[in-house]
């Protein structure tokens, strides 16, 4: 049955919950398109420097610290993993194990934020290889790039492109963390129900997204240059 | 020139006469189907038009046959289009071996010229009439365009780079030449003169400027100056590569590319060196030690410097 | 006052307009038919500051050394005509005003499928012609709307941070919007309204909005990086650091070719529907006018590098750019012959719509032929960067786009506001404009030929004949434009009743009463027909 059946569970727009169902789906997939346009841009711009520059890319990748990329790596994976958890908890009623999951999502995915931001860009910023904001290499990374023989302007160009990739990524985690913040309340209020779980499953999809832009981020950033 | 009004850009260099046979068959393509929809909208809508209220004309039937005929023929047309202006771009993209090379510098808002002989000028270039010219061009600071609708030629000026561009005029007189990229407030006043003068004119003119260095020699002198002498000099062959017959030459970099050291090659190499294979990586950067006129003379005298050989390095 | 209200017959249904009162009931309305008036008031306020630009510019150039302004004003003007027209007026004038108007209801549905996001969309919107105004009061942006490296990063002083992220801000709009009209158009068509029952309007709607949604993003993340180049001196774009400012010039034209198709693409669908309602035939060839648009939404995508057929790229680019540019002119001309065919054995009539969906016809046919010679590797190298370029993206813009919305506006004005324009003036701008375009643009095609550059505050004095007959059509034009914000303001108040179908058009938009009711119609309609199934079948 359809319709007026359904109450305040369809929007007045929509027929039934199939209709509204698959509409919000495929305009999730469609902002996911959007998105793959939006890294595009970045993506293209590094693959062109990258090209024009290998030496400084090289000698730029070996700047950063492949254990935290590495342990991104993991905990994002791992976020995936309770993510699609807490939507299958979601489609079957689960409300505790939904509330459990989202709280486990959102703590992966704060610790990616804060550890990146406290540990990885300060740690960056210690050793003055922030592009434009303090850029002086010294010690060993001023050896490597030496070593590597890559011109320091060049280094700073791939500086900058991990700076914006990554921080555009992390921009993204922040957002799905408020998300997630957001489900949780509603979830805990017991607002989801095997009907009603539309927003659940759109906020997964947006997650594993992020998550994917993750996997393409750290091969191209961390393990460039023939170091592993 | 029809009623003192002129409908046509003067056709002063070899390339113009052809580009606009091209151009009055676009402009004929135009104007027929121009024509062709405008005439057919006013007959249609006057033949048809709708003489009492109520009435509801036949339905529409489709007709395939004649949606295949008009995409074919504009297809065709089109072909014909792309075929015959590819073939003009692409004979006329490559300046004739005997050119002139003679370099720009594009600049927030002029020209900045310099002859092989060492004469300079600022927005105005003579050249003799009936001499391919290559411009070898580069910016200082934004992209600039040189652009000179007699001779049907345009190019972007770009910082950071070499562009090139050619022309031989056929025509002898004075020609605009406009910057036609945007470049900021005094874009519209980045105008100059091309001066096209019989050959002996083209002499005296270049007798009468002031007496100064060819470009080579200017280079040569940076070229002690910056102490480029102690790794590049004779007999210096430990540190750096000799430079002799250098340009035109192949380079095997330490990365394992095989590069073609042209004017670009040079420039970079000088700028933002790169390690070339069998010497260490000493060389340092000379970006923001030396102006873009300074690195076209280096480059310059580069080219006269004779290979061992004895035979001139030469460019292409 | 009082007694003229007398006179007016007024609208006694209860509809969209009148069911709720208060600014609160607009501003925070779900309704699309508000929202669509939301963004015509604001885009009609940006077509005016956008035209009082061109304005001052064209009166600028009667004089060769400039009648008014300095080279740095002017500089500003055209970079604010360019960037409000392009961003603030066109790429919403259509889909935003028409199409959000128009979609639910010609698909026969209550609303687009995510209301709240298109309010969202309009508010986006506001945000981002807010920071614009801010930069162009602050101070103004000289960069043209191009924004070309290294000038826009480095060497510009106006406000470029401010106008790039108004512009960054606008594509978000634009983004959900195009999002909102896909999964209208998938998921909210009425029982029996299939993919080829469809209203041509709708096909080239979902076209616009799938560049819309794959375009927009570029710019954005492409508008970002200039922002923060110019902010933190990083040499992305910049040669003295090791960019490259080519690349600005690729990300921004793989945007900036399918804007230009976001723009005239929904005025196309327009004029589909208006040729059809005043021939009351069914468009010729209605598969390949639906194709053709998507046709051109994919190889949009492939030319943006005839936009930089001067700027050192190689050759084998250059013939592949210029092949794939001819190819994307081919179902252009296959819109064109099936407009004109649908005029045969039709019962055509003249209303003003009618006027400009035919003046459209004419002006994108020139528009269009004039691209030939900017697909042609050698003439373009000519005519780059010239007058030429300005006349033939206005035929596409001017002549194509505002005709085909102007059109539109007049066709739909009676479902909008219930009420009739008055026919004579409607008439008379829509002639005032035609004659007005062609004597501004006309010249522009000769001038640029001749090899006079674009955007030059002053320029030789051989070019002033024609710069002067190009200002005296602009003057032409600006009244072209006033008269029907007038007569339009006025007949929403004062005209006469329409009635639901005043043109006796097919369309399920005139199946429900004008105004229509909040919730569109009554009841969801099946559809049983063929779209402009104005004849019985013999």
């Amino acid at each position: 049955m359809s319709g007026a059946h359904s109450g305040a569970l369809v929007a007045h727009q929509f027929d039934d919950a199939e209709q509204q169902h698959a509409s919000a789906s495929l305009g999730m997939w469609i902002f996911l398109a959007t998105e793959v346009l939006f890294f595009g841009g970045l993506f293209c711009g590094y693959t062109l420097y990258r090209g024009l520059y290998p030496a400084g890319f090289e000698a730029g990748s070996h700047l950063l610290k492949v254990q935290y990329g590495a342990a991104y790596t993991v905990m994002l994976i791992c976020s995936s993993l309770t993510m699609a958890l807490g939507v299958r908890s979601a489609q079957l009623g689960k409300r505790k194990a939904l509330v459990t999951f989202l709280v486990l999502t959102i703590l992966l995915g704060a610790a990616f934020v804060f550890i990146k931001l406290r540990f990885e860009w300060y740690g960056d910023y210690l050793e003055h290889i922030v592009p434009a904001i303090h850029w002086a290499p010294q010690g060993k990374a001023l050896a490597e790039i030496t070593r590597l023989g890559a011109s320091l302007n060049h280094v700073e160009l791939f500086m900058f492109f991990y700076f914006v990739m990554t921080g555009v990524h992390a921009l993204h985690m922040i957002i799905g963390v408020g998300v997630m913040t957001w489900l949780l309340i509603l979830a805990w209020r017991g607002r989801f129900s095997p009907d009603r779980y539309n927003q659940v499953e759109m906020a997964g999809l947006y997650w594993h997204f992020v998550d994917i832009v993750w996997i393409f981020l750290f091969p191209l950033l961390y393990l460039i240059g023939g170091r592993y | 020139m029809y009623f003192g009004f002129p409908f046509r850009p003067q056709q002063a260099s070899t390339v113009s006469v052809a580009w606009d046979h091209l151009f009055y068959f676009l402009t004929a393509v135009a104007i027929f189907f121009s024509v062709l929809i405008f005439v057919a909208i006013f007959y249609l809508a006057i033949k048809y038009r709708r003489r009492s209220a109520d009435e509801l004309p036949p339905p529409t039937r489709e007709n395939l046959p004649l949606e295949i005929t008009w995409t074919i023929v504009p297809l065709a047309l089109t072909v014909v289009m792309f075929v015959w202006a590819s073939s003009l771009f692409i004979r006329d993209s490559r300046p004739p071996a005997a050119s002139t090379e003679i370099f720009v510098v594009g600049k927030q808002w002029m020209w900045k010229i310099q002859h092989p002989e060492g004469p300079r000028e600022i927005n105005e270039l003579h050249v003799p009439v009936n001499q391919p010219i290559e411009l070898t061009m580069t910016s200082e600071d934004v992209i600039h365009d040189f652009g000179v609708p007699a001779f049907r030629i345009k190019k972007d000026v770009i910082p950071g780079q070499y562009t090139t561009e050619w022309f031989e005029a056929t025509k002898t007189g004075r020609f605009h030449l406009f910057c036609d990229q945007y470049c900021g407030m005094g874009h519209s006043s980045m105008i100059g003169w091309i001066i096209v003068m019989p050959p002996d004119a083209y002499e005296r003119w270049l007798d009468s400027q002031m007496k100064v260095e060819p470009m080579s020699a200017a280079g040569s002198r940076l070229f002690s100056q910056l102490g480029c002498g102690t790794c590049h000099g004779p007999g210096q062959v430990a540190k750096a590569p000799s430079l002799a017959g250098l340009a035109g030459a192949t380079v095997k970099l330490q990365n394992g590319q095989t590069v073609v050291a042209d004017d670009a090659y040079l420039r970079g190499a000088i700028l933002t060196p790169r390690q070339v294979a069998g010497f260490p990586a000493v060389m340092p950067t000379f970006q923001g030690q030396v102006s873009e006129d300074e690195v076209l003379q280096l480059i310059a005298y580069i080219k006269s410097l004779e290979s061992p050989q004895g035979s001139k390095g030469k460019f292409q | 006052m009082g007694t003229a209200a007398l006179e007016v017959p007024s609208i006694s249904h209860v509809n969209y307009l009148n069911a709720s009162y208060g600014w609160r009931s607009w501003l925070f309305t779900v309704d699309h038919k508000r929202i669509a008036w939301l963004y015509l008031v604001a885009i009609t306020f940006f077509f005016f500051v956008g035209g009082a630009a061109a304005t001052l510019m064209r009166l600028n150039l009667i004089e060769p050394q400039g009648a008014l302004v300095e080279p740095a004003t002017y500089n500003k003007l055209f970079t604010v005509h360019g960037l409000i027209m392009v961003f603030f007026f066109l790429a919403p004038a259509v889909p935003a005003v028409l199409g959000n108007f128009l979609i639910p209801l010609m698909i026969g549905a209550r609303d687009v499928a995510f209301p709240r996001l298109n309010l969202l969309s309009w508010y986006i919107f506001m945000l981002a012609g807010s920071v614009f105004l801010y930069s162009v009061i602050s101070g103004g942006v000289d960069t043209g709307w191009t924004f070309y490296t290294p000038l826009s990063t480095t060497y510009a002083n106006g406000n470029v941070m401010s106008a790039a992220t108004g512009i960054f801000i606008s594509g978000f709009s634009s983004i959900l919007t195009g999002l909102n009209f896909i999964v209208t158009i998938h998921k909210m068509r009425a029982p029996g309204l299939t993919w080829f029952r469809l209203p041509l309007f709708i096909w080239s709607m979902y076209a616009a909005s799938v560049i819309f949604v794959l375009a927009m993003p570029v710019i954005a993340i492409t508008l970002a990086l200039l922002v923060l180049e110019r902010f933190f001196h990083v040499g992305i774009f910049d040669p003295a650091l090791g960019g490259d400012p080519i690349l600005f010039q690729h990300l921004f034209w793989f945007f900036g070719h399918p804007e230009v198709y976001i723009l005239i693409l929904p005025s196309m669908g327009v004029i589909s529907e208006l040729v059809a309602a005043f021939s009351r035939k069914r468009v010729f060839g209605y598969s390949f006018v639906a194709f053709s648009s998507v046709a051109i939404a994919v190889i949009s995508f492939l030319v943006w590098g005839h936009h930089m057929f001067v700027s050192g790229q190689s050759i084998y680019a250059g013939l592949v750019f210029s092949a794939l540019s001819f190819a994307v002119a081919i179902p252009s001309a296959v819109k064109v012959f099936n407009w004109t065919a649908t005029l045969h054995q039709g019962s055509v009539s003249f209303d003003a719509p009618m006027l400009y969906a035919l003046g459209f016809i004419g002006l994108f046919t020139m528009g269009g032929l004039t691209g030939l010679f900017l697909a042609s590797l050698a003439t373009d190298i000519h005519v780059h960067d010239t007058y030429f370029i300005v006349a033939h993206f206005h035929y596409i813009m001017v002549g194509g786009a505002v005709m085909g919305y102007m059109g539109g506006l007049h066709y739909w004005w009676p479902k909008m506001t219930g009420r009739l324009y008055p026919e004579g003036w409607a008439r008379l701008s829509a002639a005032i404009i035609f004659v007005g375009f062609n004597l501004t643009f006309g010249p522009q095609f000769i001038l640029g030929y001749l090899g006079m550059p674009r955007r030059y505050a002053v320029y030789p004095a051989e070019f002033q004949v024609l710069n002067v007959m190009s200002s005296a059509g602009a003057s032409i034009l600006a009244v072209g434009y006033l008269i029907p914000l007038i007569y339009l303001l006025w007949s929403a108040r004062y005209g006469p009743l329409a009635g639901p179908n005043p043109w006796g058009a097919k369309g399920l938009e005139w199946t429900t009463p004008s105004p229509p009711p909040t919730e569109n119609f009554e009841e969801v309609p099946i559809v049983t027909e063929e779209a402009y199934a104005y004849a019985k079948e013999t």
